[in-house]
């Protein structure tokens, strides 16, 4: 084989790839088709084969500078140049720049019949020529197999297909050939026996009414290639895979924090906000007020000057600027000053792919740091529930990668249960505010609690969630006996408590009162002790000064008398107590 | 090979209503490009004597030429007149196919 002659001289550590500059393609291939080398290209009818052709040419023409040469078997240039202008590709400015070559080969049966040994040195030297003449390097061949319905001697024609697959390998150009799949094999006419080094198959499938496109790489030798069938469309400019399934979790993760736009909810949230990029879902049912917090964090959004993609499944502009204004939050002036945009749309208006895809130019168009989306439940109505949780994930994805901030609103059933999403999406979800309606003494009044807010200490509390004039405010709640007050329980509580709050101080104050009394009163009664205490002692001090005169005047008495007797000065003495008792 | 008309030298062209214009298409001399030639001369000789003309293009010398007549198959014989146009691929080897194909013959064996 000639594979390793043809080989250009890239880097020699990567195996050369030829960028396709088809949006998501060189994603999913690992940079590219192989090199220098044919690509086949299968599908059934309708399925976007010639498109993905033509944009290959175009974009290498366009992008990389590589001219092209498609040999249309089943169009004439013109037909080709009438069909691809919608999206935006002029072949004839191409051609007149000669950039591309667009060869018509047309094998009219009727008119043709066969006699002996022939070859297809025709095809070889048309195409040689054109690929010479522009220095091409890309080339596709749509579609080859016609030959078969032109030519009957299928061993020539076959003996003639390998030889020019080898020959397109010398030439060294990139080679996509297009085929219509076949029953049970990939190609009518068994061209993947020819074309070995990368086989792509194109699919086009309705499933409820809604189609979808996909593309999914059979096989791509030499190289690592997602093997996943991939969603693709054909949008206003041309091709798009999403290959978002393909995405790793690589994503940077900023410590940076966004306010919601509503202090106390901030403060729930343990101060600052939400993560910036990271994903927001306000999950309740219908009226619960989703929409009037996604429009507070709009809101904030536009005051740091940010931008902030809004799109809105349910209402129409005009429609939430009126219903805003009610709550107090004047949205037009940022829309005017262009920090705000709407992205309008009815869900079934088209598929999931191309809602994804209208996002993704938006997103692309206007770089938003805040993205909201209201509500993200409506696009189970586009598709199928798996298939709108796919789509969902390769946005959440996609918008994180891009540290875009996701606020992303959904619409529960009034039974079903709250902290479950239709879309199970959850788990994608960073930050989730539950809204739940509170019904008691017949009143029906609104919850939110913090379900879950990875990476930040938040509150575990469910708080009032009112509307008010001047926008949402967040209030406690009263937990009485029967449970979370809300609305006029409420405020009877609160009126109930105030009240004995007065009682409570009154009360205070009389205790107060009563002690300085009592202190008083007990201050009296030490003063009436102390008084009396006093004139006792005195009387007592009184007694003992007469007792001691007393008994001064006996002994005195006594030596008197015993000096009047002439006594012993020196003799025994009777104690005088005794005489003196006696 | 030569890529001039080649005439049987009568000089009929001119009175002749049915005045058949051959041109074939080689890429090179090959031996099916020789064989092809030889075999349409003799045939053309045998049915068309004095009204024929062989236009013979090799594309090796002008690619371009291929695309008017939407040449895939080498060698390809095209009757240009008497309308309606005609082809015919391959070396002419079988002689029936080939009248039948130039509608000389108006059935098939």
């Amino acid at each position: 084989m000639t594979k390793t002659a043809t080989k250009p001289k890239t880097s020699p550590a990567s195996f050369p790839k030829c960028t396709t500059g088809i949006q998501g393609l060189d994603e999913i291939t690992g940079g590219g088709i192989p090199k220098g080398r044919p690509t086949l290209v299968c599908g059934g009818a309708g399925c976007g084969k010639t498109l993905l052709g033509i944009e290959f040419l175009v974009r290498g023409a366009v992008l990389h500078n590589e001219p092209g040469v498609f040999l249309a078997f089943e169009e004439t240039a013109e037909e080709l140049t009438q069909n691809v202008r919608s999206l935006g590709f002029d072949l004839d400015d191409l051609i007149q720049r000669r950039k591309l070559a667009v060869d018509y080969i047309h094998i009219e049966r009727s008119e043709i019949d066969e006699t002996g040994e022939y070859d297809l040195e025709g095809l070889f030297i048309r195409l040689g020529h054109a690929i010479d003449s522009l220095g091409a390097k890309r080339v596709v061949l749509d579609t080859l197999e016609t030959l078969f319905s032109g030519l009957s001697n299928v061993a020539i024609l076959r003996a003639e297909l390998r030889r020019l697959f080898r020959w397109l390998k010398q030439k060294g150009v990139t080679a996509v050939i297009t085929a219509e799949r076949g029953n049970g094999s990939l190609t009518r006419h068994g061209l993947e026996e020819y074309v070995s080094d990368c086989v792509l198959l194109l699919d086009h499938r309705v499933e409820g009414q809604i189609s979808t496109r996909r593309l999914r790489i059979v096989k791509y030798r030499g190289s690592s290639h997602g093997t996943n069938e991939f969603p693709f469309l054909i949008g206003e400019d041309g091709v798009s895979v999403l290959p978002i399934t393909s995405l790793q979790l690589q994503h940077k993760a900023s410590s940076e924090r966004i306010s919601s736009g509503i202090p106390t909810l901030d403060a729930m949230l343990g101060g600052p906000g939400f993560f910036k990029g990271s994903s927001v879902l306000v999950s309740g049912t219908a009226g619960i007020g989703k929409t009037s917090l996604a429009c507070h964090a709009a809101d904030a959004c536009c005051q740091r000057g940010e931008r902030c993609l809004y799109i809105a499944f349910e209402e129409s502009e005009a429609q939430l600027f009126r219903n805003m204004r009610s709550i107090g939050l004047d949205l037009e002036p940022w829309v005017k000053k262009g920090l705000l945009r709407f992205h309008i749309a009815r869900p079934t208006m088209n598929g999931l792919e191309l809602h994804l895809a209208s996002i993704q130019k938006q997103v692309e168009a206007f770089q938003p740091h805040l993205m909201v989306v209201d509500p993200i439940s409506n696009f189970v109505s586009a598709g199928t529930a798996p298939e709108a949780r796919s789509m969902t994930t390769r946005l959440v994805d996609y918008l994180k990668s891009r540290q875009i901030t996701t606020l992303f609103t959904n619409l529960n059933h009034a039974d079903s249960n709250l902290e479950q999403t239709d879309l199970d999406v959850t788990s994608l979800i960073d930050t989730w505010l539950v809204l739940r309606d509170i019904e008691l003494n017949g009143e029906r009044n609104r919850g939110l609690y913090i379900l879950k807010s990875r990476g930040m200490a938040h509150s575990n509390q469910i708080r009032e969630f009112l509307l008010t004039d001047r926008g949402v405010q967040l209030t406690e709640v009263y937990l009485g006996p029967e449970g979370v007050l809300t609305g006029s329980a409420r405020l009877a509580q609160e009126a109930k408590e105030k009240g004995t709050a007065v009682q409570r101080s009154l009360e205070i104050e009389r205790k107060r009162a009563e002690l300085a009394r009592r202190q008083q009163a007990l201050k009296a009664q030490i003063a009436l002790l102390q008084l009396q205490f006093q004139s006792d002692k005195e009387e007592m001090e009184r007694d003992i000064t007469c007792e001691q005169v007393y008994l001064e005047k006996q002994e005195q008495g006594r030596h008197e008398m015993a000096l009047s007797r002439k006594a012993d000065s020196n003799g025994v003495q009777v104690p005088p107590t005794k005489n003196g008792r006696k | 090979m030569k890529t001039q008309p080649y005439s049987d030298g009568h000089g009929v062209q001119a009175e002749e209503p049915k005045q058949w214009q051959l041109r074939l298409y080689i890429a090179g001399q090959t031996p099916k490009s020789v064989a092809a030639f030889s075999n349409l001369k003799r045939i053309c000789e045998e049915h068309l004597a004095g009204k024929f003309e062989i236009e013979v293009i090799d594309l090796i010398e002008n690619p371009r030429l291929a695309k008017d007549d939407q040449i895939v198959a080498i060698p390809t014989l095209v009757r240009k007149l008497p309308e309606p146009i005609r082809k015919i691929i391959g070396d002419l080897s079988d002689r029936e196919q080939t009248l039948v194909g130039l509608q000389l013959r108006k059935f098939k064996r």
